[in-house]
C-alpha cells in the first residue's frame, strides 16, 4: 500500500489526514467502474450466458440433454475434424514458422528485411476469414490461377477427387496461411532470447554446430515451442470466419455447428444446442490456453 | 566468427525465399482474378474502370454503405479504447498495482473465448441493447471493444512499462497540475506511440471482422464482400485486396512507431 499511496501523498504531505485519504482511494476506485462496467455488460454476461444456455430447455427448465448432446456422432464428428485440422495447422505452422524465424536469426533488428516480414506477419496472421477464402478461391479454386496452371501445363486436375477445397481438407492450406505468420510472431522474440556466449562457449568447449542445437539451443527452446504450438492450436480451433466464407453448406467442425445451431428457424431449442457446443468450445479453449500458459511462464525464465 | 548459433547466408536465402514466394502466391492470384473478364479466360481492365464509372456508386451502393458501417464501427471502438480501457490502466498502473495481474487477466480472456463463442452470448444482450440505443450498426463496436482487447492492451501496457509514468504524475502534480491536466498534458503525450499503436491495430481487427456481424446480421464491409462475391466476385476481390493493403499501412506503421521509440 506504500506504493500506491506515495504518489497521494505528494500534495497532502507525510502527515495527510487518514480520512481524506480514504476518500481519495474510494475515489480512484469509482475510477474503475467504467471498465468494469463494460466488461461485465459485454464480456462477463454473454460469456456467462453462451456457456450457460446449454444446461435449459427453451422455456427455461434444467436440463442435460443439450450438453448430453455433444456426444451424438455428428457432433462428435466436428469435434474431431476441428481437431484434426487444429492439430495438423499447429504442427505444420509451428515447423515451418520456426524455419522461417532461424532463417532471421542474425539479421539486425531494425534492417529492412526484418521489419518487413515482422510487419507482413502480424497483417497475416490477422488475414483470416472472408479475404482469405478469396485469396485461395482465386489461386486454387476450379479455375484459380494455380490449378488452371497445373492442368493446362503439366496435365495434374487437383480437383480429381473431388472439390475438396470447400471442404475440411481444404481449410489445411487456408489455415496455415495465417498460422505460420502467427509462429513467427510469438516465436521469434524466443529464439532472439538465445544468448550469443552460449554458442561461443559451446564452440570453446569444441562443440559442433549439431551439439549447439542438439544440447543447447534445442533444449532452451523446447518450452516456448511447444508453447507456440498450443497457441497456434488453439488459433485454428477457434477460428471461423474462414471455414464460414469457404464452407457454405454443411457443418463438419465445431464453429460451424454453432453457426448452423443459431440460425436454423425450423428446429426450436436449438439455440441451447449452440450454448451446448459453445461450452464444450471453452472447455477446450481453456485447458489448451492453461497449458500455453504453464509453458510460457517456463519460457520466460530464459528470457531474463 | 560463426560459432553455429546462426544459419548461413544460402540456408537463409532459400527458406526465406521458398517461404516467401508460397506466401506471395495467394495474392498474386488474387491481383491477376481481378483482370479477368469471366471466371476463366482472357484479361480486362473492365472490372477496375467500372469502379470510377458514373454508376458505381448506385451499383455498389450497398458495398460502400457497409465499408462506411465499417469505418464508423473502427472509430466508435478506438473511442471504447482511448475512453474506456487507456484511463483504466494509467490509473491501475498508479494507483492500484496490485489490480495489474486480475487487469491482464481481464484483457486476455478474448483470447481464451473466441467470437463465436461470445457471439452466441451476446445474441440475447443485444436484444436489449437494440431496445436501448435502437439496431443501428455502430453499437456494434460495444462487443468490438471486447475483441480488440488483447491487442489494445498489449500496445499500451508497452508503452506504460517504458516511461515512468509516475515520477512523470509526481512531477506534475507537485507543480500543482489537477489529475485532468496531467493526463491530457503529460501522459498522452508521453503514451502517444502505445495509444496509437492500440488504435491502428483496433481498426485493422475491426475492418477484418466477420464472425460477430454476420451471426447477428448486421452489414459491415466483411459480410457485405461475401454477399457481394455472389453476384461480383470481381469486385469483391478488388475491395478484400484494397482492404489488405490498408491494413498493411496500418501495420506497418506499427512498425515504425515501435522503432522510433527505440532509436530517440
Amino acid at each position: 500500500m506504500t506504493d500506491a499511496s506515495s504518489s497521494v501523498d505528494v500534495s497532502g504531505g507525510a502527515g495527510a489526514p487518514p480520512r481524506r485519504h480514504r476518500l481519495r482511494a474510494a475515489g480512484s476506485y469509482l475510477g474503475l467502474t467504467p471498465f468494469a462496467i463494460y466488461v461485465l455488460l459485454f464480456l462477463a454476461i454473454p460469456t456467462t450466458l453462451a456457456v450457460s444456455t446449454g444446461f435449459f430447455t427453451e422455456d427455461g427448465t434444467l436440463t442435460l440433454d443439450n450438453v448430453t448432446g455433444l456426444f451424438a456422432p455428428n457432433v462428435l464428428a466436428a469435434f474431431g475434424a476441428s481437431f484434426f485440422v487444429s492439430a495438423v495447422t499447429a504442427v505444420v505452422g509451428a515447423i515451418v514458422g520456426a524455419l522461417v524465424c532461424y532463417a532471421l536469426l542474425g539479421l539486425r533488428p531494425d534492417g529492412a528485411v526484418r521489419s518487413f516480414i515482422d510487419s507482413a506477419s502480424s497483417v497475416l496472421a490477422q488475414f483470416g476469414g472472408v479475404m482469405l477464402a478469396f485469396a485461395f478461391i482465386a489461386l486454387m479454386g476450379g479455375q484459380g490461377l494455380l490449378t488452371l496452371f497445373l492442368k493446362d501445363q503439366l496435365g495434374i486436375n487437383i480437383y480429381e477427387n473431388g472439390n475438396w477445397l470447400y471442404q475440411v481438407p481444404g481449410l489445411l492450406p487456408v489455415y496455415l496461411y495465417f498460422q505460420v505468420p502467427l509462429m513467427v510472431i510469438t516465436f521469434m522474440p524466443a529464439l532472439q532470447g538465445l544468448k550469443l556466449t552460449w554458442a561461443e562457449a559451446n564452440a570453446t568447449l569444441g562443440g559442433t554446430r549439431l551439439t549447439y542445437w542438439t544440447r543447447i539451443a534445442i533444449p532452451v527452446l523446447a518450452p516456448s515451442f511447444l508453447g507456440s504450438l498450443l497457441l497456434l492450436f488453439a488459433n485454428a480451433f477457434s477460428s471461423y470466419a474462414t471455414a464460414a466464407a469457404l464452407i457454405s453448406q454443411g457443418a463438419q467442425i465445431v464453429p460451424l455447428q454453432i453457426r448452423a445451431a443459431l440460425v436454423s428457424e425450423t428446429v426450436l431449442g436449438r439455440e441451447n444446442m449452440a450454448g451446448a457446443l459453445a461450452l464444450g468450445m471453452v472447455v477446450v479453449m481453456v485447458v489448451v490456453m492453461w497449458g500455453y500458459s504453464v509453458l510460457q511462464t517456463r519460457t520466460s525464465r530464459w528470457q531474463r | 566468427m560463426n560459432v553455429g548459433a546462426e544459419p548461413g547466408r544460402i540456408t537463409r536465402v532459400v527458406i526465406l525465399a521458398v517461404v516467401g514466394i508460397i506466401f506471395a502466391l495467394p495474392i498474386l492470384a488474387m491481383v491477376e482474378f481481378t483482370f479477368r473478364s469471366g471466371l476463366s479466360g482472357g484479361h480486362t481492365l473492365d472490372h477496375w474502370t467500372g469502379l470510377v464509372s458514373e454508376d458505381a456508386a448506385r451499383t455498389y451502393r450497398g458495398l460502400f454503405q457497409a465499408i462506411g458501417n465499417s469505418f464508423i464501427l473502427a472509430i466508435v471502438t478506438v473511442g471504447i479504447v482511448v475512453v474506456i480501457l487507456l484511463p483504466t490502466m494509467i490509473l491501475v498502473h498508479l494507483q492500484f498495482p496490485r489490480l495489474r495481474r486480475v487487469l491482464e487477466f481481464i484483457c486476455i480472456i478474448p483470447i481464451t473465448v473466441p467470437a463465436i463463442v461470445l457471439v452466441v452470448g451476446l445474441a440475447p444482450v443485444y436484444s436489449v441493447v437494440v431496445k436501448l440505443l435502437g439496431g443501428a450498426t455502430w453499437t456494434l463496436a460495444f462487443a468490438y471493444g471486447i475483441t480488440v482487447l488483447p491487442y489494445a492492451y498489449r500496445a499500451i501496457q508497452a508503452n506504460l512499462d517504458a516511461v515512468d509514468v509516475r515520477t512523470l504524475s509526481e512531477a506534475a502534480r507537485t507543480l500543482s497540475a489537477g489529475w485532468m491536466r496531467v493526463l491530457w498534458f503529460v501522459l498522452l503525450p508521453n503514451l502517444r506511440r502505445g495509444v496509437l499503436a492500440a488504435a491502428f491495430i483496433s481498426v485493422a481487427v475491426v475492418l477484418g471482422e466477420f464472425t460477430i456481424a454476420s451471426i447477428l446480421n448486421r452489414r459491415n464491409l466483411q459480410t457485405a464482400l461475401l454477399q457481394v462475391s455472389q453476384s461480383d466476385p470481381w469486385v469483391a476481390t478488388i475491395f478484400a485486396l484494397l482492404a489488405l493493403l490498408l491494413a498493411f499501412v496500418l501495420l506497418l506503421s506499427i512498425g515504425r512507431l515501435g522503432r522510433d521509440r527505440r532509436t530517440s
